[in-house]
């Protein structure tokens, strides 16, 4: 789960990770309201949205009147971000985070993720801050620093220290920044997250760390044991069909082809898309139903492959331990429900797969029922084009 | 032969007074496994379809002399589960649940280190060796006793290429699901050793997806390693954006990297054949022991 930049630096200043005052406003009017409440000279207002990307995209401003930051929030709220984070339709800002403007003197980069490979946190940090990362790596991987933290033992001191040196944190620094470092550890840890980055964490004119930007993520499937972290949810900023999905317990995602799917298994859902699109044709989405797909489940999938975009539907059941009958019958009830009107390609395998046949043969209902997938994935290919 | 589990596994099912726990016992049972033990917290002293029902992992293992556990419980207690049975000493541990917390597994896996217990999965189907016993959700139907080495991230993606080697008269020595999971117990390499030291399995599927870097750390131990036995694949996720996360937690093309693209073409340099499509994966095993000359021993009697 993604918060917002606001919402991240409220997690860090409970944690007692440095940054700045701010406010969050909705309406111009109420940017100026909370650039009031600041002492500073100089203001920065920045677009809210879940992606990266903003300063770019001109969703961050800087002002340095009130008339100037009503004017920013203006031109701000409203606007679309779109670059190769959100996708061609964007994303809508709907708020602005309106803060000081802070001298700064010199920019560097800090994160917190998880290294699958070593089972360990790993400390991401460097000198070049203020860029996006991935650009970093890529142009200059030298100025990289990696720290991988044991799990079980937490972060240590040196191992801060040695972050520290290598990205250049001055002398009069360092105490700081492993305070700081440290707290980051332990917001990481505490809350289930599977990022936490400060980009840029800024050394100001005044000799002081602060993180002026933030991005936290949390793992999903530690959200049940972090009932404070859950409400931070922003659904807005989520794709409608890929939340209505999650209530629904289906892995869903949004893709811009033609073919609908609908398949048991995450891997053979993936594998699905590869054969459409190897027979020429573009799948409309991901869609795992999981491994018990009940009629309730199958009705929900259907509503939400309904599109006007989608020519096709193709359902790919390896029902395994689940009975074909019980598929077939819910696909018939779904179908019925939903009114299906673009051609349906069933491909059904599993225990008692010549009773689930029969059923969807005298549903009376259009169905193309095949016997394998490479079948199936043909004639989804063909019937919508 | 075949690798991790056989006839001589003891059972323990952590987790056995569930919903999904009674059913898939009762599918084991039926499939000939030795299931001798239950355990769920609470409910000692209770049968479930003539199981004894333990406390704990502990008690489950001194009464039975069980030797492998599967857990089917819920994924807030699993990591607990697993622990627990690493503490009891068991050889095996396969873990069905899916969506435990990456810190949970991060904890587990450090904690794992140096101890006796070889954990499969989380987030997995479980393991079948065909005829002699199955632990976890696989379809047993589908799956015939011969010489193909099965392993996979995937869960119904392997039934697909099971079926496809059944129908085309290959059976199998074992299949493993390691789980879709960015943090698990074994990996490709570990399955792939047992299956190298296994006289009985003459070639290996191996079924990835995008996400992680298994599939190319396998692909190079294959080239050294794998000399004498075939090894065909097939990689899900070529038509998968970036950042997106493919349902499960492990399958997310991230920083450029984890891509299919990239695995198939690292595979392919290992000579490894891979499966274009999902539906020819029968058809480049095939392909691969027919090369290697082994065909006709691999076809089922």
């Amino acid at each position: 789960m993604k918060i917002h930049e606001y919402q991240a630096k409220e997690l860090f200043a409970a944690y007692g990770v440095t940054t700045q005052e701010g406010f969050v406003a909705h309406t111009k009017e109420e940017a100026v309201e909370c650039a009031k409440k600041l002492s500073d000279k100089a203001y920065v207002v920045k677009a809210q949205v879940h992606c990266g990307g903003r300063g770019k995209a001109g969703g961050v401003k800087l002002a340095h009147s009130l008339s100037e930051v009503e004017d920013a929030a203006g031109k701000i709220l409203g606007m679309r971000i779109i670059n190769r984070q959100t996708g061609a339709e964007g994303k809508l800002v709907r708020k602005v985070l309106v803060t000081g403007a802070i001298n700064i003197k010199k920019e560097y980069y800090l994160s917190l993720a998880v290294d699958n490979e070593n089972a360990s946190v790993i400390i991401i940090a460097s000198g070049a801050g203020g860029t996006e990362i991935e650009e970093i790596a890529a142009t200059k991987p030298e100025l990289i620093v990696k720290q991988l933290v044991s799990p079980m033992m937490g972060l240590r001191d040196y191992e801060a220290r040695y972050v520290a040196k290598k990205i250049g944190i001055p002398k009069e620094n360092v105490k700081e920044f492993i305070a700081m470092l440290k707290n980051m550890y332990r917001l990481f840890i505490e809350k289930d997250c599977s990022l936490v980055e400060i980009n840029p964490l800024v050394e100001t004119e005044e000799g002081k760390l602060v993180a002026i930007d933030g991005k936290v993520n949390f793992d999903d499937n530690a959200l049940f044991r972090h009932s404070d972290i859950a409400e931070l949810r922003d659904i807005d900023e989520e794709n409608p069909k890929e939340y209505e999905a999650g209530k629904h317990d289906l892995n869903y995602v949004s893709l811009d082809g033609s073919i609908g799917c609908m398949v048991n298994g995450a891997g053979l859902a993936m594998a699905t898309m590869d054969i459409i699109h190897a027979f020429g044709g573009e799948p409309a989405n991901f869609l795992d139903v999981g491994g018990t797909a009940t009629t309730e489940r199958v009705t929900a999938a259907f509503k939400i492959l309904s599109d006007p975009s989608v020519k096709a539907i193709l359902v790919n059941i390896f029902g395994g331990i689940v009975k074909c009958d019980v598929i077939a019958e819910g696909i018939v009830i779904a179908a019925r429900e939903v009114g299906l009107n673009v051609p349906l390609i069933v491909r059904l395998d599993g225990t008692n797969v010549e009773k689930g046949k029969s059923i969807l043969k005298e549903s009376g209902l259009k169905i193309y029922a095949c016997d394998d997938l490479r079948s199936a994935a043909k004639k989804a290919v063909e019937m919508a084009h | 032969m075949s690798i991790l589990i056989n006839k001589e596994t003891k059972l323990i099912v952590q987790g056995i007074t569930g919903g999904q726990g009674q059913f898939h016992t009762a599918q084991m049972i039926d499939y000939g496994t030795k299931v001798v033990a239950g355990v769920t917290p609470g409910k000692g002293g209770m049968e479930v379809l003539g199981v004894p029902v333990f406390d704990t992992v502990k008690e489950a293992k001194e009464a039975t002399g069980a030797n492998t556990s599967v857990i089917y419980v819920p994924a807030p207690f699993a990591a607990d589960g697993i622990i627990e049975a690493v503490d009891a000493e068991l050889d095996l541990v396969v873990c069905i649940t899916e969506g435990i917390p990456v810190m949970d597994m991060m904890r587990v896996k450090n904690y794992m280190v140096g101890k006796k217990t070889r954990l499969i999965g989380p987030n997995c189907p479980g393991i079948i060796s065909p005829d002699e016993c199955k632990v976890g959700i696989l379809p047993a139907r589908i799956h015939k006793k011969g010489h193909i080495g099965v392993v996979s991230r995937s869960g119904t993606l392997t039934y697909e290429a099971v079926d496809q080697l059944t129908k085309n008269g290959l059976g199998q020595s074992s299949a493993v699901g390691i789980g879709g999971d960015p943090i698990k117990g074994t990996g490709f390499i570990d399955v792939l050793k047992m299956f190298k030291d296994d006289p009985e399995t003459y070639a290996v599927v191996l079924i990835g997806e995008i996400g992680g870097s298994g599939e190319e750390d396998a692909a190079e131990w294959i080239k050294e390693n794998m000399k004498n036995k075939p090894v065909a694949a097939f990689i899900t996720g070529r038509t998968a954006p970036a950042g997106k996360r493919m349902g499960h937690a492990g399958a997310i093309i991230s920083g450029g990297k984890g891509t299919a693209a990239g695995k198939v073409a690292t595979l392919e340099a290992c000579g490894v054949k891979v499966a274009p499509t999902p539906d020819r994966i029968g058809e480049t095993l095939i392909e691969a022991i027919k090369e290697a000359g082994i065909y006709d021993k691999c076809l089922i009697k």
